[in-house]
């Protein structure tokens, strides 16, 4: 049995008959072909496949690609705007905030939401802001960084 | 941009990781790919009595299920690949025969079109098993009447090694004091977050089989699945595509390797297998998981004359690919750290219990030599009641830069112990800590401070001394340096990068060698149809052995290239001078040639000197005459909560002293990553089995890997003591913070529970273990106002 479902993604609306378990984070991967979006575990502990539904962060592995429906995705793909890095993108790359890249996408995804909604946020709160996310490779410590300075790009440049 | 050695240069790789642009294995997408599952046992010791596929082929979507039996002349036994003399080599077959021996042992495969199909498939094979007795610890599975996994390691030992240097029994009868602590070096799971994973391509016409494979060392396993399977290594193509992560957790051949291989070979189409999560936790080797008996002695004025132990090391069901190198060469050897100790003994027994396989994790025998030693030294600092410090710096090793030979017969290259000691407590005001903890005690907080001061061994390469000490393969690095007729360069390195930055760092060395822009060099890794050869990255190797090979290349090609400047420009090669990328004739700036000029003219080939071949290339293999040594001194503060025993870690100061740094910022990286995981020992993961081989840390939700609330910042430093074993001066620097953490943070613990009489805490000290030694004291407890 197959259901009918349309999701806006990255700006781009698809339409896409898919199976009821189907699970959003492969919906996106393996039907997209959107494959930053990584999937690390399967206990929703990881937070590699964090995404953006509706401007809200959630783990992509934990949501059916049904309950997708009529509903907007943002990817690490679409956080690039016009060729222009994301602060948060940029700021990775200044600071060193990743080595192996894999739980990356998820949590620069992570960290654009919590700077969405505190734009000045104290090291506590960021390494509070991120606990959804694990990392194996670099103590937290450059991504920390990473938020702190995409937080000041953001702040300069409004 | 031309940059310099010592650059904190951006990484190379970033651009496309932080856009979604990598390709790690799960990625990689070809036409009519099936997907296989992998039957796994749940008993941790049974005999296979039946197995019935033909449920699971008449799924629809099924394409094919096999057993071992089905695939017997193409699975050969997993192979050692370091074995130290005696060790017990059963059989390892990549799918089950008629036992199994952990849970998680592979047993049959199913394969399909579709991913959750070969899930629902795999679920439907029917398996008989016939339960037999288990064991799980090492030190129960050397009892006389424990179960016994293989029949040609009675007692269940793999293999026993022993090392023995100085004089025992003339330090013994010097000695005062004698400190003896059964130390446990938990096991632990490295949780690389990506998990292992393989696509595997066969095309019949060709007969090559690609395997794109999520493991460090694509050479080698090039090399070990043709001896498995018998394909012939020359039509075996491996890539290492994207790496997410690995930390010594894809250093080996593993059974889906060669499995997904051999049945893409069968079906004649592109299989594609990717491990699970909980799978990973079965089925990827894990860490440590030591029980030591450790002993030292000295004198009362802080002389340690001795330190000895026995080791009982856990190897797990089957030897994996390097399991006998660690608890030994790795372990064993290391015991003297940064100190005179006149006499060592170390007897490790390789023990095999009925769990996942056990090999090199992060650090891999140097975390646990280095815990065991600075755990040691601070217990026989406590006894004599002499500060820590002080005692480290009476017997730290003076500086040297020609070599010092330890009791256990290794040779440090160079070294400056008190050095890098001296600058962490610059950076820590170890006074003042000391009074501010009397201060908070009397407030009825607790404040510890836990110091850490390690040597290890990193660059793996000599390899005929390697050879000698069990390695089955040489361990040199292969590097080529290909500089394009329009003066672009290619460098293609053998180490194969997860995490590290290669890309960058070795583009790096080339510019600032080369004088060329930065922006035209590429690092190419990963693929065996691309660099000819190549042994990986592990052991910290990659810049002190793979660096040593691109500095031999460059060599090569710049000394060539000046042979053709000279020509050109009508003099001899040495009034040539290389000079910010230009060949410039001595004394006459103005006649000069330029690199990419030189480049040109090298493939055009119109006017080369007598008898040259054309082009513009070298291929070097570096193999150094020595391992290099990397050293210096962590410092870890803990404030306990003694309502809770809550540990909190809230200060973490790093010195270490890598040789010279090719770039800062991807080096204090690696510091920071792998200080984490030494914490996250100390503090909170460990890897736990039931009596009956359950693994009961089975999933994210119950193994802590530690997260980012969980960790303070770090505060680094570092000292400059170039090593003379290769070109670049540089020694290894992917492990330090592993090897140093744990040590300092478990002594930060019992030393802000001292004055309770505490005098160890074995790892992880979680807040239970704290607050049942709180209890305990009852009260010795300072009472809270």
């Amino acid at each position: 049995m197959s259901y009918e479902i349309t999701v806006s993604v990255n700006g781009t609306e698809y339409t896409d008959s898919v199976e009821p378990r189907l699970l959003l984070a492969d919906y996106l991967r393996d039907t997209l072909g959107l494959t930053g979006t990584h999937i690390g575990c399967d206990t929703t502990s990881c937070g590699a496949c964090t995404i953006l539904l509706d401007g809200s962060s959630v783990k992509s592995c934990t949501l059916f690609a049904v309950q997708a429906n009529g509903h907007s995705v943002t990817t690490v793909e679409g956080l690039a705007k016009d060729g222009e890095l994301h602060p948060v993108q940029a700021a990775f790359h200044e600071e060193h905030g990743l080595q192996c890249g894999f739980c990356t996408p998820g949590m620069m995804i992570s960290i654009a939401q919590l700077l969405d909604r505190n734009p000045n946020p104290t090291e506590a709160e960021i390494r509070e802001g991120i606990l959804g996310n694990l990392c194996r490779c670099t103590g937290y410590h450059n991504i920390v960084k990473a938020a702190q300075t995409a937080a000041q790009t953001a702040a300069g440049g409004s | 941009m031309v940059v310099q050695i010592g650059d904190s240069v951006r990484r190379i790789e970033d651009p496309r990781l932080i856009t979604g642009n990598g390709t790690y294995v799960d990625d990689v997408v070809l036409p009519g790919l099936l997907h296989l599952s992998i039957v796994r046992s749940p008993y941790a010791h049974a005999k296979i009595t039946r197995i019935d596929v033909s449920a699971a082929v008449n799924i629809p979507g099924v394409v094919a299920a096999f057993t071992a039996a089905d695939l017997a002349d193409q699975l050969g036994s997993l192979p050692v690949g370091w074995i130290v003399e005696g060790t017990k080599l059963p059989d390892h077959p990549p799918l089950a025969i008629d036992t199994v021996r952990y849970v998680g042992d592979a047993v049959a495969v199913v394969v399909a079109d579709d991913k959750a199909i070969a899930v629902d498939a795999a679920e439907s094979v029917t398996v008989d098993y016939e339960q037999l007795p288990v064991v799980v610890g090492s030190e129960e599975a050397q009892k006389p009447d424990a179960p016994q996994l293989h029949a040609e390691a009675p007692e269940n030992i793999a293999f026993e090694w022993e090392v023995n240097g100085g004089d025992w029994e003339a330090a013994a009868r010097e000695a005062e004091v004698v400190v003896k602590q059964k130390i446990i070096n938990q096991r632990l799971i490295p949780n690389a977050m990506e998990t292992r994973g393989v696509v595997a391509d066969y095309n019949p016409g060709s007969k090559q089989l690609t395997l794109w494979s999520s493991t460090q060392i694509p050479h080698l396993l090039r090399m070990l699945f043709s001896a498995v399977t018998g394909h012939p290594e020359s039509r075996v193509r491996v890539i290492a595509p994207e790496v997410g992560g690995a930390f010594g957790s894809k250093l080996y051949i593993y059974a889906e390797e060669v499995i997904t291989g051999i049945v893409a070979k069968q079906l004649g189409r592109p299989v594609k297998w990717i491990e699970g999560r909980q799978e990973n936790y079965q089925a990827t080797t894990h860490g440590r998981d030591h029980v030591t008996y450790a002993e030292i002695i000295g004198k009362r004025d802080g002389t340690i004359l001795g330190l000895r132990c026995t080791v009982h090391a856990n190897v797990g069901a089957y030897l994996s690919t390097f399991a006998p190198l660690i608890p030994t060469i790795y372990f064993g050897l290391m015991l003297a750290g940064q100190y005179k100790i006149r006499a060592i003994g170390c007897k490790t027994f390789g023990v095999f219990t009925n769990t996942t396989p056990v090999d090199a994790y992060r650090g891999a025998g140097r975390p646990e030599a280095t815990y065991l030693v600075e755990r040691m030294v601070d217990l026989f600092a406590q006894e004599i009641k002499r500060d820590p410090v002080a005692v480290r710096r009476k017997n730290m090793i003076g500086a040297f830069r020609r070599g010092h030979e330890v009791p256990t017969g290794v040779m440090y290259d160079t070294g400056n112990y008190k050095g890098t000691l001296n600058k962490a407590l610059e950076m820590f005001d170890y006074r003042g800590f000391r009074k501010e903890q009397r201060a908070a005690r009397r407030e009825g907080r607790l404040l510890g401070v836990g110091f850490s001061c390690y040597v290890e061994i990193s660059g793996a390469a000599p390899s005929a001394v390697a050879a000698s000490l069990g390695a089955g393969a040489g361990l040199w690095e292969s590097n080529t340096v290909r500089v394009h007729p329009t003066g672009s360069v290619t460098v293609y390195t053998g180490t194969s990068p997860h995490g590290q930055g290669h890309e960058t760092s070795f583009a790096q060395i080339a510019s600032a060698e080369l004088g060329i822009d930065i922006d035209n060099i590429e690092v190419l890794h990963g693929d065996t149809d691309r660099q000819q050869f190549g042994t990986g990255t592990f052991g910290s190797r990659s810049i002190a052995v793979g660096g040593g090979a691109l500095s031999l290349s460059l060599k090569k090609v710049l000394a060539k290239a000046k042979e053709i400047a000279a020509h050109q420009m009508g003099v001899s090669d040495s009034q040539v001078d290389f000079v910010n990328g230009n060949f410039v004739v001595e004394d006459i700036p103005e006649r000069s040639m330029g690199f990419a000029e030189i480049a040109w003219e090298a493939y055009h080939a119109k006017d080369l000197p007598h008898g040259m071949e054309p082009g513009l290339e070298a291929t070097s293999f570096f193999d150094p005459a020595n391992f290099t040594w990397p050293f210096g001194c962590h410092i870890a503060v803990v404030e306990i909560n003694q309502d809770t025993g809550d540990v909190k870690l809230i200060r973490y100061i790093g010195v270490d002293d890598v040789g010279n740094i090719i770039n800062p910022m991807i080096l204090a990286g690696m510091v920071h990553g792998g200080a984490a995981q030494g914490i996250g020992q100390a503090l909170w993961e460990t890897a736990v089995y039931s009596d009956d081989g359950q693994l009961i840390t089975g999933s994210m939700l119950d193994y802590a890997v530690p997260n980012a609330k969980n960790l303070p910042s770090f505060e680094l430093g570092h000292t400059v003591t170039p090593t003379r074993e290769n070109p670049l001066g540089a020694k290894g620097a992917g492990e330090t913070g592993t090897i140093a953490a744990s040590p300092a943070v478990v002594n930060a613990c019992v030393d802000a529970l001292k004055h309770i009489g505490v005098t160890h805490i074995d790892m992880p000290v979680t807040s239970e273990k704290v607050w049942r030694l709180l209890d305990a004291a009852g009260k010795a407890r300072p009472r809270r106002k």
